[in-house]
């Protein structure tokens, strides 16, 4: 009944098999239970676009999808997403799901220092993929959670709002 | 900064997760969604030998109607409190609240159930399950109970859980077509933690008030039902007198904390505002 194995309790820092889809590719890896999937992310995978801000989840440095889902990989363990599809900012790249959302962001440029881009590109891939033509209003409120040190919101909300139309205008979402 | 070394178990059956909690006496913490928990790890503000996941048990997922309740799973995320049509039909008030809880990618992983059970003071759910007259079910290695939301607040992050019990279920009492609700709060930023928040539950018959509870949040320790306020609001219609009489009586119900931000006059300021701007909307169908 039970499957848990009381050995488990004595050596709390022994390393776990993991394995997830990481954009599109099988992968496993060793982690040890309190490395977080950013820590595993960025050191174990070297897909060091994800980036560590706070690692609060206040920022919004550090969003990845799971399963489809945007989310911060440092609220979680590793170990948490064992069997789990993950897309980082190198996938959504490679793929070319957020080319247009990329290339809105460089010709407005979108960015400052950059630090919180990939971030900010998720979520906003996320907030098009849920509401076809967002208020810029609604752009704000779904980055509420995505700092910018720099303060580069407004042409953030531009490229995002650009984006948003040129969309609707091809006939929805891509 | 990085959680300390712990041990890691992802129960497949309440069974599983009750049995590993026991095993590891109290030095064990359950984990679902995490966004409270992980961060509080990180800080080393606990540091539990073991974790236990909760995520992927079957049984704590779901919402469905059950007699005069809907039923809604533990594991409910946030993000579908939002999307979930129950919940908008039957619990209105819940849906109303969703968008002010943290941000979007908190509410894709943060769960009902793990958010009522922290009981931050200035969480919206907590809160919410005290206006709605909720029980909340929870089991635990003595068997299943359930236990009002109005006996479950206990004290600052304190509940009526006990050791090696979880949550599983929060029942609420289906929305009716003679109630009315309404939510609010002020936040310095969306997303913030509210300064003050409320939600409220009326039954009516055309603009006579028969039954409200309300419940405010961020003014103190623990989610808070304002008794003295409701009273005053029974038997009468809501015009602008009434809804005076209630604001003034706000003062002997809440006793916010004292804070360098936020002084407690201000905050108390702050509360009449919200429940003066709320009421007024009741008034004219919330």
């Amino acid at each position: 009944m039970s499957g848990f194995d009381e050995s488990l309790l004595d050596d709390a820092d022994e390393t776990e098999r993991v394995r997830f889809v990481v954009n599109g590719r099988k992968v496993a890896c060793e982690v040890a239970p309190r490395e977080t999937l950013l820590d595993c992310l960025r050191n174990a995978l070297e897909l060091t676009g994800t980036h560590a801000g706070c690692e609060m989840g206040a920022c919004g440095a550090c969003l990845v999808q799971l399963d489809g889902q945007a989310v911060h990989a440092c609220l979680m363990f590793a170990v948490q997403a064992d069997g789990a599809t993950i897309d980082t900012i190198e996938g959504l790249t490679e793929s070319g799901v957020i080319a247009d959302l990329q290339a809105e962001f460089h010709r407005r440029n979108a960015l400052q220092c950059g630090f919180c881009t990939p971030g900010m590109l998720v979520n906003a891939h996320e907030l098009l993929s849920q509401v076809t033509r967002p208020s810029r209003r609604d752009i704000r409120d779904a980055l509420s959670g995505n700092y910018c040190r720099c303060t580069g919101y407004e042409a953030i909300v531009d490229a995002i709002d650009a984006v948003a139309k040129a969309r609707s205008e091809r006939g929805g979402v891509t | 900064m990085k959680a300390r070394a712990f041990s890691y178990f992802r129960a497949a059956t309440i069974d599983q997760a009750l049995d590993a909690h026991a095993r590891a006496g109290d030095d064990a913490r359950f984990i679902a969604g995490g966004q409270s928990l992980v961060p509080a790890l990180s800080l080393r503000l606990q540091a539990p030998r073991l974790l236990i996941d909760i995520t992927h048990i079957a049984e704590l997922r779901g919402v469905r109607r059950e007699g005069e309740f809907l039923r809604i799973g533990a594991l409910t995320r946030h993000c579908e409190m939002l999307s979930e049509p129950l919940i908008a039909e039957f619990a209105p008030l819940l849906h109303a609240a969703a968008p002010f809880v943290a941000h979007p990618a908190i509410r894709n992983r943060g769960t009902f159930g793990g958010s009522v059970a922290h009981a931050d003071p200035a969480s919206e759910f907590p809160a919410m399950t005290l206006a709605l007259d909720a029980e909340i079910e929870m089991i635990g290695p003595s068997g299943s109970r359930r236990v009002k939301a109005d006996d479950f607040f206990v004290d600052l992050f304190e509940t009526a859980l006990q050791p090696g019990e979880l949550i599983t279920a929060v029942f609420v009492p289906l929305f009716k077509a003679d109630q009315r609700f309404a939510f609010d709060e002020l936040a310095r930023r969306r997303g913030d933690y509210a300064l003050v928040g409320c939600g409220m539950l009326a039954t009516c018959t055309g603009e006579r008030i028969h039954d409200i509870r309300i419940s405010f949040f961020s003014v103190g320790n623990t989610p808070t039902r304002v008794k003295g306020t409701e009273a005053t609001l029974i038997g009468s219609s809501l015009g602008a007198e009434r809804i005076a009489a209630a604001q003034a009586a706000l003062e002997a119900d809440l006793t916010p904390p004292d804070s360098d931000e936020v002084p407690p006059a201000m905050r108390l300021h702050l509360a009449r505002v919200l429940l003066g701007r709320m009421l007024g909307r009741l008034g004219v169908g919330g």
